[in-house]
């Protein structure tokens, strides 16, 4: 389909309009029977999953339950070994469709040596942004995340908080249609985190998708869907409220416990 | 207590890390069997062109262990000297006998030199000796202006292969990589990125090693600076490619140093150091699949000899072919990272 690299730059606020495919608002993400192994172990086993526009979806689940690894086949970065992914009604794995989601990696993943500005221009640059419309994506972003003041120092001298920061600020830069983050508020002290959730509900409010995982419960509570993890399957999918009500929890937390010891009884398909 | 938990997490870490174990081992082994075979190999027989020459004394030197090839005339003789076949032309003018060497290589000189007087010393005319001239270089050439060039070639190699390495090893070990490989770059765009942000201090490196070695160790050089550039430029290229290759096989930077003595060590005794007709012929082969060896082929040509372009563009293309070759494999090799 024709995506090209800069009808998406400019659909930002209208992210339907030159999306592909007959239907005007295919899904975000379709997985369908995914599984993903690595070295005869299997990491995702048969996974679906539908993200609608302007979703903001929350992954949780314990650390090595498949959560990267399912990101990585959501975006075509990885290919599954099973089943298919769509990224706004396009098969994935397809490179035109890197252009269209901003990742936000669980390290963070920076040029210590370089200035943060230095950073943001080398990762712009990536995605095709020039000249002045660089210029203003890179101090919008900054803005954004409070670091416009920091963007002269070497990366190395910031601190944990910051680098996250920079690396969120990174990923909305070209203003993407999708926004991927991996744990993005880990070493973010509470008023930023609030005030960087903030942010993320505004830009779905634009129409923005959004995935972020998290193992943070109260955070996990501010998306309206969640998908819990376990061993490389879905054990629910579900809006907070739901997946309190159905099992009768007062916590996500508590609701993840219950859910998990009832797969592990074979209760749930 | 402290001491023996801390020895023996060492020996649990060695005894996982199997190439950290072999490289204890083997890698000793195997330099030392390399210098074995380049030292303890044939005897050296120079190839002596001989013109017009008593029998005597041509029997005198293939007793004596020469190659003789016996020309009619003294051009025939020079030309083949100048095309590398012959180590020296010995001819008798006017009764007195007269040598050339070709001279790029001081042992070689001084093996032919000798074994020249001593067959000369044994005949009638006790004070027959020769008149020596050389073709490239001079009687006072030092061993290291013969393999200065050899060194120059290799230097360069070696630290752009360290260098190139260890830093796209950082880049996948920080996590770069794989943020890198979620923007639409494309494989190649990477493995050419590399080429041209290190081709820059590749080339102020060839300059300086170049400049240095001409200017202030005052080694012999003959022949165009221009051309010594290229060459270490084309060697730093090959050294970049195969380094950032290379790093896709490592872990951490510690297995990088490993790569030294299984690909460096190697080519620094194929590259004409020493003198490879020393070594079995078909070990000498291996030579050819060591980019080192083409690269100081050339410089040793353009410096000692004066070569033009002409001697050693075949050189210039295998080096290239090279870099192609280590370049394409790279772009395969981040597959692993990214299928697209």
């Amino acid at each position: 389909m024709g995506v090209s690299k800069h009808s998406f730059i400019l659909e930002w606020s209208e992210p339907t309009m030159g999306a592909p495919l007959q239907n005007s608002h295919p899904p975000a993400i379709v997985l369908q029977d995914v599984s993903r192994s690595f070295n005869h172990r299997t990491i995702i086993n048969n996974v679906s999953l539908t993200v609608q526009q302007g979703e903001l979806f929350g992954l949780l689940g314990p650390s090595g339950s498949g959560k990267t690894t399912l990101i990585k086949l959501m975006t075509g970065i990885d290919r599954t070994d099973s089943g298919t992914a769509h990224m706004f009604g396009v098969t994935l794995p397809k490179l035109e469709m890197l252009h269209r989601f901003g990742y936000m990696a669980q390290s963070d993943a920076l040029y210590m040596e370089l200035s943060g500005r230095q950073n943001m221009a080398f990762f712009g640059k990536l995605y095709g942004l020039k000249r002045a419309a660089l210029q203003q994506r890179m101090e919008e972003a900054a803005g954004l995340v409070d670091l416009t003041d920091h963007l002269n120092k070497p990366v190395g001298a910031y601190s944990g908080g910051m680098k996250r920061r920079l690396s969120l600020a990174i990923a909305l830069m070209h203003r993407p249609s999708l926004l991927v983050l991996d744990e993005p508020t880990v070493g973010i002290d509470p008023v930023l985190r609030r005030s960087i959730w903030q942010e993320l509900k505004q830009l779905t409010e634009q129409g923005t998708t959004i995935i972020v995982t998290t193992h943070v419960m109260d955070e996990a509570e501010k998306c309206d869907r969640l998908g819990l993890i376990r061993e490389g399957r879905f054990i629910a999918v579900d809006s907070p409220a739901n997946l309190l009500a159905q099992t009768g929890c007062s916590s996500i937390e508590e609701a993840f416990i219950a859910l998990g010891t009832r797969m592990e009884g074979g209760a749930v398909s | 207590m402290k001491i023996g938990a801390l020895a023996l997490r060492i020996i649990q870490q060695f005894v996982r890390d199997r190439r950290t174990l072999a490289l204890l081992f083997v890698a000793p082994l195997f330099v030392l069997t390399l210098m074995k075979l380049v030292f303890d190999g044939q005897n050296v027989a120079p190839d002596i062109g001989v013109v017009e020459l008593p029998s005597t004394v041509t029997e005198q030197l293939t007793s004596a262990d020469a190659d003789l090839d016996t020309y009619t005339s003294i051009d025939n003789a020079m030309a083949d000297l100048r095309g590398g076949k012959l180590d020296a032309v010995l001819a008798f003018q006017d009764g007195k006998p007269s040598l050339t060497l070709e001279g790029s290589d001081p042992t070689m000189n001084k093996a032919v030199l000798l074994l020249i007087q001593n067959t000369l010393r044994n005949q009638v005319n006790r004070d027959a000796t020769p008149v020596v001239t050389y073709l490239h270089g001079t009687a006072n050439m030092a061993s290291f202006d013969s393999f200065g060039p050899v060194l120059i070639g290799f230097f360069s190699f070696f630290f752009v292969f360290l260098l190139a390495g260890v830093s796209f090893l950082r880049e996948r070990t920080s996590g770069t990589l794989e943020r890198l490989l979620a923007t639409p770059i494309r494989r190649h765009e990477i493995v050419a990125g590399y080429l041209a942000g290190f081709g820059l201090f590749a080339l102020l490196q060839a300059t300086l090693i170049a400049a240095y070695s001409v200017k202030v160790l005052d080694m012999y050089m003959v022949g165009s600076i221009g051309y010594m550039l290229l060459i270490n430029l084309l060697l730093a290229l090959t050294a970049l490619t195969l380094g950032t290759l290379l790093s896709s096989f490592a872990s951490t930077e510690f297995q990088i140093i490993q790569f030294i003595p299984i690909v460096i060590v190697p080519q620094a005794f194929f590259s004409g150091l020493f003198n490879l007709e020393a070594m079995n012929p078909w070990l000498q082969k291996l030579s050819h699949i060591m980019p080192l060896y083409y690269g100081a082929d050339a410089m040793r040509g353009i410096m000692i000899r004066g070569e033009g372009w002409g001697d050693w563009s075949v050189d210039v293309y295998v080096l290239l072919g090279f870099s192609a070759l280590f370049a394409l494999l790279n772009v395969l090799a981040l597959r692993k990272h990214r299928r697209l």
